[in-house]
């Protein structure tokens, strides 16, 4: 089934492990991502900050491609790009504030944009959870896992629409599908310190510091993460927060995407493994066969939305 | 602000009318609970936290509050908003701030403003983000000539950075560039610092 895709900068830069375990693990789902034509940056962070009509103009220009696309649903896998198209969505349900947005664009954006939602809810929607076991290939029986959303997946809630804002269960659902133990994660949604690493690097390696001090105190064998820049700050800056800390951290910082895959059989080059900083290889070894492979997925199988 | 009760302190009524407007909250619901600064990640570093800044605002406080460093530090996480029983979208005041003391040109903590228009500057150029010309533009602009270096070798090895730019097809990088050009340009017929 073809679905319509906005994969965000970061994915054609930093995060191309994040984009090729996502294209990996869509296609195995039989999800096929086409990215929408000339899509640009939506602006993250420093266009909303600096101006909330620049923000939305940025992201109408891509929710206008995909309406004239024709698309009913976009899919994106950065939280950061989702927030800014989602709340773009409904900022330009006012008709002043769409007049100065218009004003910004070569032509008028289309009347009705279609919605966005994260790949992780697509996933969701697309299969269930036995859907999803029915395509495991390795046991991940002995991975345990501390699933880790970021601030923006599920906040504001009546903007993301991602369940409990304080307790988003999605990503554990989908990980406990792939049979590995899921640690209930106190620090979930908590601020890794976002784009601070650079302007303000100290306060960022602190943030992170405590989620990965957390990680390791819970005997996490990895992080699971879901959005490009938190993976960044607890991955490759994981030097950074540990000397914030007067810590050693080595703990491995994956994407849901690369751990899914794992569970699938791909092969760690498929998933880009070899861009993490902190080698993936403890995990790997802790991999096993998969004792029974169910090719027919059973009926009445829970979902994970 | 230590004593943000003090009324003594000059203010001015027409800034929290102003604040309300444009963030589109009803300040005069906040009670002081506190909640939006239990659960603020960026509280240890900010010089007001953010419970006072929303009695800054309510008492019209002015330049306390547009000269403050927390909100250019606010990470606009949204906990705060999340946690506020008055249902306040604490977070959409500390944006609004922003953007006021940005067009006021009251700019507390200047590196965090030079990196966002150093990230705007690549999108402006080529229509999507670049991470090394953000980089660069940064060291440029902030002559921190050493920001990050720690990191390049790792991320340099990993090919975790595009060395070349994406530059969006199909005229698509203009189009962006025309977005920032009628940006700027309403901006000085408005007479605000774009
Ligand atoms: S949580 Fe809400 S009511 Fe409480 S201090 Fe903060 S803004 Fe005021
Ligand atoms: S949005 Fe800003 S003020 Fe609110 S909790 Fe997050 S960092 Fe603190």
């Amino acid at each position: 089934m073809n679905y319509a895709y906005y994969p965000g900068c970061s994915a054609k830069g930093s995060s191309a492990d994040y984009e090729k375990s996502t294209q990996a693990v869509c296609a195995v789902l039989g999800m096929n991502l086409v990215e929408i034509p000339g899509w640009n940056c939506c602006g993250s962070t420093p266009a909303h900050a600096v101006d909330t009509e620049l923000s939305a103009a940025l992201c109408s220009r891509n929710l206008d491609i995909a309406a004239q696309q024709g698309v009913e649903k976009l899919l994106t896998p950065c939280p950061s790009c989702l927030s800014n198209l989602r709340h773009t969505a409904k900022r330009m349900e006012n008709p002043q504030f769409r007049a100065r947005v218009d004003e910004l664009l070569d032509n008028p954006a289309a009347p009705d944009f279609p919605g966005v939602t994260s790949v992780m809810q697509g996933m969701a929607a697309h299969c269930d959870a036995n859907g999803i076991a029915s395509f495991i290939r390795k046991d991940l029986g002995q991975l345990t896992l501390a699933p880790y959303y970021g601030c923006l997946m599920s906040r504001p809630a009546d903007i993301m629409d991602f369940g409990d804002p304080e307790n988003p269960t999605l990503m554990e659902c989908l990980l406990a599908a792939c049979g590995a133990k899921v640690l209930d994660f106190p620090l979930k949604t908590a601020c890794c310190g976002a784009s601070y690493g650079i302007p303000e690097r100290t306060m960022t390696a602190r943030l992170s510091a405590r989620i990965l001090r957390l990680a390791t105190d819970m005997k996490a064998d990895a992080i699971v993460a879901a959005c490009p820049l938190c993976q960044m700050n607890l991955d490759l800056r994981q030097p950074q927060a540990a000397k914030e800390a007067d810590a050693i951290f080595a703990m491995p910082v994956l994407y849901f995407t690369q751990i899914m895959g794992l569970a699938f059989g791909l092969s760690p080059d498929t998933l880009g493994l070899e861009k993490l900083r902190v080698s993936a290889s403890a995990l790997l070894d802790k991999l096993e066969p998969a004792p029974s492979i169910s090719k027919t997925p059973v009926e009445g199988g829970q979902s994970c939305e | 602000m230590k004593n943000a009760t003090d009324m003594s302190q000059r203010h001015d009524s027409g800034f929290t009318v102003e604040v309300g407007a444009q963030s589109g909250q009803k300040l005069s619901a906040c009670y002081q609970c506190g909640n939006c600064t239990a659960g603020c990640p960026a509280s240890f570093v900010y010089d007001r936290q953010v419970n006072q800044i929303m009695r800054g605002v309510q008492l019209g406080m002015k330049d306390e509050v547009l000269d403050s460093r927390a909100i250019w530090l606010c990470l606009s996480c949204s906990t705060c908003s999340l946690r506020c029983p008055n249902n306040i979208d604490v977070a959409a005041v500390m944006e609004t701030l922003r953007h006021m003391a940005r067009k006021e040109n009251r700019v507390a903590v200047g590196n965090v403003e030079k990196f966002w228009f150093s990230f705007l500057n690549t999108v402006r150029a080529f229509g999507r983000s670049w991470e090394i010309g953000t980089m660069a533009l940064y060291m440029m602009r902030s002559l921190r000539l050493f920001t990050d270096l720690d990191l390049a070798p790792e991320a340099l090895k990993k090919q975790k950075l595009g060395f070349k730019p994406h530059v969006v097809a199909q005229g698509g990088a203009s189009s962006v560039t025309r977005i920032f050009k009628r940006y700027k340009e309403r901006a000085e017929r408005e007479g605000v610092r774009p």
